[in-house]
């Protein structure tokens, strides 16, 4: 039973490194771009419902209804001001500026909320747990993020492949030039991209501070895990980005089970292996 | 291994710069010093240098330090009399950003750009050690504290018995922590099991030691310890630790935690229906802000306390006791106090105590000389460096205590002073469960 324990907890945390991948995945897909601000945008985006929470007294959950269109607004600006400008046919640059965001984020929080560590305090929920069997207890914040990140990736799915804005993704992903010949604007395309990467890094925030403790320079440790669950997955596949996930979150947790020391290492391992053996990831779906 | 060469590449590196710019500014000073030196000016100046991590990870050590050190700037401002002569103090103060590198780069500004006669460093091993290796290696007299004294001695190759020329620390020690935590977990109707959460790094590792850390103590004083294993910082996961310390009968944990991994550790225990009796955890609760960011669960939680209001020592410097240094910073500044506020006061108590003695203010030697005989009683204890327990470092007292709700908000009372009878006990030990 320990070991099903075990598995099935890993499974759980898996959902949330789906979470904190899928923004990175989508980016990635739409535009060729390794957004490395993006465990940073998580944490900022825990700060803006920190303040949000504080301000209107919601519960932090519901704070996404403010947070996410929030949030979604200053990535279209972010996208249009920042990141256009300088994407071209040189990968580097574009690089750089989200380096540099990183950078920016992390002392502009420092400066604003200093160091001070903190977390949304969510009640109940919390420590509520469903006792599915004798040593084995789900806990019923661990399923709301596994859900919650089931559905955006069912959600991110429906608008790539049933909508107009999915076909302007899809066309200015495989052929920039012949998309804009088609009368797409790339930049407004780009924008809508990284709205939708920022509103989905908004739910990731919040939870990530319902979860833990968080401080201005959390951002980076998150990343890590996001971008491994992408690469394991499989560029491009948002069903993939899930699987890769979960196997991160079971590799870990059956690391740990031997001896915590192996915890984050047979995550990497299984990183490591997938890169070896299947460098597109497990269910590519881009050349 | 590959980070600590590196390391230990550019600390080579900046003590050949060092060296470079020193014998280059000895020797474009040299004729200055010939014309007139600062012992014959109107009112000669001592500088004191101060590296501090104001901003990083560790900020949260020094966010007292624009308050305290206006405090001591004020207490400093009338001079310091030394020899019948009074001497202007400038202090300034260096960021060492949260970054070992970083901290050994500004030290070896101040030492040799602003010449400072004095530098004090503060909080943590990663601002503390860099700060003394540069002093040690210049000559210059350096005083340190809040930093356990094994990393400090230990991490810097400190042989018991030569110790070190210059430089000089104050703080308690693993012993201690250990001490004080056995004395809290003696309470009737807790099992006397214990679960340990160490992390890989050097606390956590110090801490898990077979032979230094807490085994072989908590074995002798008839605990069992159930240790699954060093975790990485940072781990999403303690499901293999609870499952661990159910199947054994944990009711007491303990362990060296940075705040995001306990806050992780306890509302999964939570979830898993793991419930102990105490929970102990050094670092990851030193801090108001911390506990109040776990909401109720952060109550009758329990840590090492290195100083609290409540402490009966007062201030050589300015009088104060340390109820009022604490309120003081709360009205100032409408934080809570924190447990750094009383050694980083200390630390200037010292300083003006040496500044006082010293046979002459000009001669570094000298003033190592007046560290070395130093006995003062600061807000935080006696600092005496003839009782040290190896050269060069001394003790203050080291109790533990638990959060508590007082009205509406939460306090750390002291519940256990074994080891250091002088503490008053503020309150009694309630049980999580």
């Amino acid at each position: 039973m320990e070991w099903v324990n075990a598995i099935v907890q890993g499974i759980l945390i898996g959902g949330l490194y789906a979470l904190f991948a899928a923004g990175l995945s989508l980016i990635f897909g739409v535009m060729r771009l390794v957004n490395i601000a993006h465990g940073d945008m998580i944490v900022a985006a825990a700060y803006v419902a920190l303040v949000v929470v504080q301000a209107t007294g919601l519960h932090p959950l519901a704070s996404a209804v403010i947070v996410v269109p929030l949030m979604a607004a200053l990535g279209y600006a972010m996208q249009r001001l920042l990141l256009n400008p300088t994407i071209g046919k040189d990968l580097l640059s574009p690089l750089l500026v989200t380096f540099g965001i990183s950078v920016i984020l992390q002392n502009g929080l420092l400066v604003a909320f200093t160091a001070d560590s903190h977390r949304l305090a969510a009640g109940s929920i919390e420590t509520a747990s469903i006792q599915v069997a004798p040593g084995l207890a789900l806990g019923v914040l661990p399923l709301v993020m596994f859900a919650a990140s089931v559905l955006i990736i069912f959600g991110l799915e429906l608008i790539f492949y049933r909508t107009s804005l999915g076909r302007a993704f899809r066309a200015t992903s495989d052929d920039p030039e012949i998309a804009q010949l088609m009368k797409l604007d790339r930049n407004h395309v780009f924008g809508m991209a990284m709205a939708l990467s920022a509103a989905i890094v908004a739910i990731a925030g919040i939870f990530l501070a319902i979860r833990t403790n968080f401080d201005p320079s959390a951002g980076p440790a998150r990343l890590i895990f996001g971008f491994e669950a992408v690469i394991i997955g499989g560029l491009g596949n948002l069903w993939g980005t899930l699987a890769g996930g979960i196997a991160l979150g079971v590799a870990q947790a059956i690391g740990a089970q031997i001896s915590p020391g192996w915890q984050i290492l047979a995550g990497h391992l299984v990183f490591f292996l997938v890169l070896a053996v299947r460098p597109r990831g497990l269910f590519p779906r881009m050349d | 291994m590959a980070t600590s060469t590196s390391t230990g590449r550019i600390r080579s590196l900046m003590n050949r710069r060092s060296f470079l710019t020193a014998a280059a500014g000895a020797a474009v000073s040299a004729p200055a010093i010939l014309r007139h030196s600062r012992a014959y000016a109107e009112t000669p100046k001592l500088r004191i240098g101060h590296v501090s991590p104001r901003t990083g990870p560790l900020a949260g050590f020094a966010e007292a330090d624009d308050h305290i050190l206006a405090g001591i700037s004020k207490a400093y401002s009338g001079g310091i009399d030394n020899n019948g002569r009074a001497w202007a103090v400038e202090i300034i103060s260096k960021d060492s950003q949260s970054n070992p590198n970083r901290a050994a780069e500004v030290s070896s500004e101040l030492i040799l750009n602003d010449e400072v006669d004095i530098i004090v460093a503060a909080s943590t091993p990663d601002t503390v050690n860099p700060v003394s290796d540069q002093a040690e290696v210049n000559g210059t007299p350096c005083i340190t504290t809040d930093c356990p004294w094994q990393p400090y001695f230990f991490g810097r190759n400190g042989v018991p018995d030569t110790g070190f020329q210059s430089t000089y620390h104050f703080f308690w020690g693993l012993e201690d922590v250990i001490a004080s935590f056995l004395a809290l977990w003696q309470h009737e109707g807790v099992a006397k099991k214990v679960g340990g959460l160490f992390p890989n790094d050097a606390d956590g590792n110090a801490w898990g030691d077979a032979e230094r850390g807490f085994p072989k103590p908590l074995a002798q004083a008839g605990f069992s310890l159930t240790d699954p294993g060093r975790y990485q910082p940072l781990s999403d996961n303690f499901t293999a630790q609870i499952s661990a310390f159910k199947a054994a009968g944990v009711e007491v944990v303990t362990g060296n935690m940075i705040p995001p991994d306990f806050a992780n550790f306890w509302s999964q225990a939570g979830q898993q229906g793991f419930k102990p009796k105490i929970v102990t955890i050094g670092k990851a609760l030193l801090f108001p802000s911390v506990i109040a960011s776990l909401g109720d669960r952060g109550v009758g939680l329990t840590s090492e306390i290195w100083w609290t209001p409540s402490h009966p020592f007062k201030s050589s410097l300015t009088g104060e006791s340390a109820r009022q240094l604490a309120e003081g910073y709360s009205s100032a500044t409408g934080r809570p106090w924190t447990q750094p506020i009383g050694f980083k006061h200390a630390l200037f108590e010292v300083v003006a105590d040496v500044v006082k003695r010293a046979a002459d203010l000009e001669d570094s030697e000298a003033l190592v000389e007046a560290i070395r005989a130093t006995s003062v009683d600061t807000i935080v204890g006696s600092v005496d460096w003839s009782k040290g327990p190896v050269k060069n470092v001394t003790k203050t007292p080291l109790v533990a205590g638990q959060w508590q709700k007082q009205g509406d908000k939460v306090d750390l009372v002291v519940t256990t002073n074994a080891n250091a009878p002088q503490i008053p006990v503020g309150g009694e030990l309630q049980l999580l469960s």
